[in-house]
């Protein structure tokens, strides 16, 4: 089989106002076929422009690592999209061929996977791991593959000589840092970070965030922030998207997101974590489970859960429990899918 | 002040850290000089990095680790050095652990009916024709229902939540006075975290257990607990009343633990934090002085020469540190906690 390769078109210095780096229109995926297939996402719309970070949360199985994973182009059977279409800079890379894709992972858009630990090859010296990722790239010599190797560690805030080290000579944060580096190592334009910080200690984990926001503000990228741990991201995104059982229920602003989220799931998000400083109260959570993605509820797939579904009021309960919400614009940048979140509330 | 439910006074725990069998042998200081109280109705928070020996303190007070040196004091006698079969199963009914992973710490094959009877009946907790009646007791209380539909499943049917409320209610079979939670939420979703904590608050506030609440999580141990007990590299650094220690901490580590952790009540106004190098781990035969010092922004010259002992600068408040908490500020030396 031939493939035209056309390479993905260069980085333009500053990018058109307006294009995203990447979006999702109605992003559908599945795991499996016929009967037993699950829509792990189903109709995600997300957009991440040059230079911004967004924050994508939820909990575990709600689809934000499978919606990673369809963005950086890896998934692997038994997922597959199953509809919709992922644009970089406007181009559709859901029928792109593999080596085309190839090219565009990596240096296009980078990510940074949970586990440090499993991402490196433990009888490789780091050096040797950049000079593999970049030559898989870009005709450089090793010696200059390793000069920048070397250049990266020490943006990150690793000593040089640690090109020479292995993997388990550096401890989780390090491998980390590690990790960072290489997916800078391209200079992408979009970096995504899959819970790059949840295996390390708070300390650890506050230091490369920290090191994240300055490396993006000086080169310029933007970064999908992809965690369960929404206070986190009301700290460093600039946008949040909360997704729940496969769907995008609400995106907004960071500061407005935390001033005043509208969807109820949100709101509980948010009930969930205690605050460090101020009064203490009794928190609520949220009652019961997120669904089971292969028997998801009708309708409103929160309304199980959800504390403004209740039968005393049936019209409101009659469509909640039927028909599926959509994101409405609430307010300039607000989006959200809830029946009862009203404009005034 | 109530008395204490259990008591550990210079608990020691080493780990040889080499297989050497000539000459001197180097060990992890795993838990060094760590004394604290539990008291019925309080819930005390141990808070720590990986590695800090955290966990490994919760383990020495389950017997699940016997210590190197020091004592632990359950009903004015010393425990540790009581090794009979009947001592050992008469504290483990009433010293109980709740484990990190709820997937983990029930038998597959089993139904909940079946993990929740075996300690009723090993223990002989109630007469045989009241067994049911209380499973169902057991599982109400840690908000299971209906309780006859829920004791006929399978672990593999439960959620990590109920799964983690099934392990809850075992411990409670027992009617334990002292419960050790390592970790009791981190494997559970954020969603429903706050239920397990709040089921915790319950039993504390309902049975007048001794809680040991084992976590890295700062938010949640100002939520749950009344006093704190911060471990740095096997030692306590700090500790007091959790609102006044968070308010107003003594030790620099707690500082930076406090600044590093994300507030959602902070906003999007971020915190930076100084980076330094050093490790939070306990260490291999480590030498005297301050286990902070590489990473201290306040340390001074005797702190890498002189091991700092926990001064009580504030009224119920203690620190490590020779800076913020000197010999001479104390009002008493630690530990005097009883």
């Amino acid at each position: 089989m031939t493939e035209v390769i056309e390479p993905m078109p260069a980085a333009p210095a500053i990018p058109a106002p307006g294009v995203p780096i990447i979006e999702l229109r109605q992003l559908a995926v599945e795991y499996g076929a016929g009967d037993r297939s699950v829509r792990a996402v189903d109709g995600v719309d997300l957009a991440v422009h040059a230079g911004e970070v967004v924050g994508l949360a939820g909990e575990s199985g709600c689809g934000k690592s499978t919606v990673a994973n369809a963005i950086m182009q890896i998934l692997r059977p038994p997922a597959r999209i199953a509809g919709g279409s992922i644009l970089f800079r406007g181009e559709d890379l859901v029928d792109k061929g593999r080596e085309e894709l190839r090219r565009y992972r990596w240096r296009n858009v980078a990510m940074v996977f949970q586990s440090a630990m499993s991402s490196l090859n433990p009888v490789m010296r780091v050096g040797d791991q950049f000079v593999d990722m970049m030559r898989a790239h870009e005709p450089v010599s090793r010696n200059a593959a390793l000069a920048r190797a070397e250049e990266l560690l020490g943006v990150v805030g690793i000593d040089r000589r640690r090109v020479r080290a292995f993997p388990h000579e550096l401890s989780g944060g390090m491998r980390q840092r590690v990790i960072i580096a290489m997916a800078l190592a391209l200079e992408p334009q979009l970096l995504i970070m899959d819970e790059p910080t949840t295996a390390l200690d708070v300390v650890v984990q506050r230091e490369i965030l920290q090191q994240v926001q300055d490396l993006q503000r000086e080169f310029g990228f933007a970064i999908l922030f992809i965690t369960h741990d929404l206070s986190l991201l009301i700290e460093f995104a600039d946008r949040i998207a909360i997704m729940y059982a496969g769907e995008i229920v609400e995106t907004a602003p960071s500061a407005r997101l935390q001033a005043s989220p509208r969807h109820p799931y949100t709101r509980g998000l948010m009930e969930s974590f205690p605050p460090l400083t101020g009064p203490l109260r009794r928190l609520v959570g949220i009652p019961g489970a997120p669904p089971d993605l292969s028997a998801v509820p009708p309708g409103c797939r929160f309304h199980p859960r959800c504390p403004l579904c209740v039968p005393e009021q049936p019209v409101m309960f009659a469509r909640q429990t039927t028909e599926r919400p959509v994101l409405r614009e609430l307010e300039p940048g607000h989006f959200v899918a809830c029946h009862a979140a009203g404009a005034s509330t | 002040m109530s008395e204490a439910a259990l008591e550990v006074r210079h608990l020691e725990k080493r780990f040889a850290a080499d297989a050497r069998f000539v000459g001197r042998r180097s060990y992890v200081h795993a838990v060094d000089d760590v004394s604290f109280m539990l008291r019925p109705g309080t819930i005390t928070a141990l808070v720590g990095e990986s590695g800090s020996g955290k966990s490994t303190v919760a383990r020495l007070l389950a017997r699940l680790y016997a210590p190197t040196a020091g004592s632990v004091i359950y009903r004015g006698k010393d425990v540790a050095r009581d090794k009979s079969r009947r001592s050992v199963l008469r504290y483990r009914s009433q010293v109980q652990m709740i484990f990190q992973d709820p997937f983990g710490s029930l038998n597959p094959v089993k139904t909940i009916r079946h993990h929740l009877e075996r300690p009723l009946r090993i223990h002989g907790i109630v007469e045989r024709d009241e067994v049911e009646d209380r499973v169902h007791e057991l599982l109400r209380t840690v908000g299971l229902v209906p309780p006859g539909h829920v004791a006929d499943k399978y672990p593999h049917e439960l959620s990590g939540g109920q799964r983690q409320r099934v392990a809850i209610a075992r411990t409670l079979a027992v009617e334990p006075v002292v419960l050790l939670a390592d970790e009791p939420t981190s494997m559970l979703d954020v969603s429903i975290r706050i239920g397990i904590l709040n089921l915790m608050l319950k039993l504390k506030e309902e049975r007048d257990i001794a809680f040991l609440y084992v976590t890295h999580d700062l938010a949640s141990a100002r939520y749950l607990a009344d006093d704190i007990l911060v471990m740095y590299a096997g030692q306590i650094v700090e500790q007091g009343p959790i609102e006044q220690v968070l308010a107003d901490p003594l030790h620099p580590y707690t500082k930076l633990l406090l600044s590093a952790a994300a507030d959602p009540e902070a906003g999007v106004e971020t915190k930076r934090i100084e980076v330094r190098k050093g490790l939070a781990s306990a260490a291999v035969d480590p030498p005297d002085g301050c286990r902070f010092v590489g990473r201290c922004p306040l340390a001074i010259d005797v702190c890498s020469r002189v091991t700092p002992a926990l001064v009580e600068a504030h009224p119920g408040q203690a620190a490590r540190c020779h800076v913020t908490a000197p010999a001479s500020a104390g009002i008493a030396a630690v530990p005097s906690t009883s």
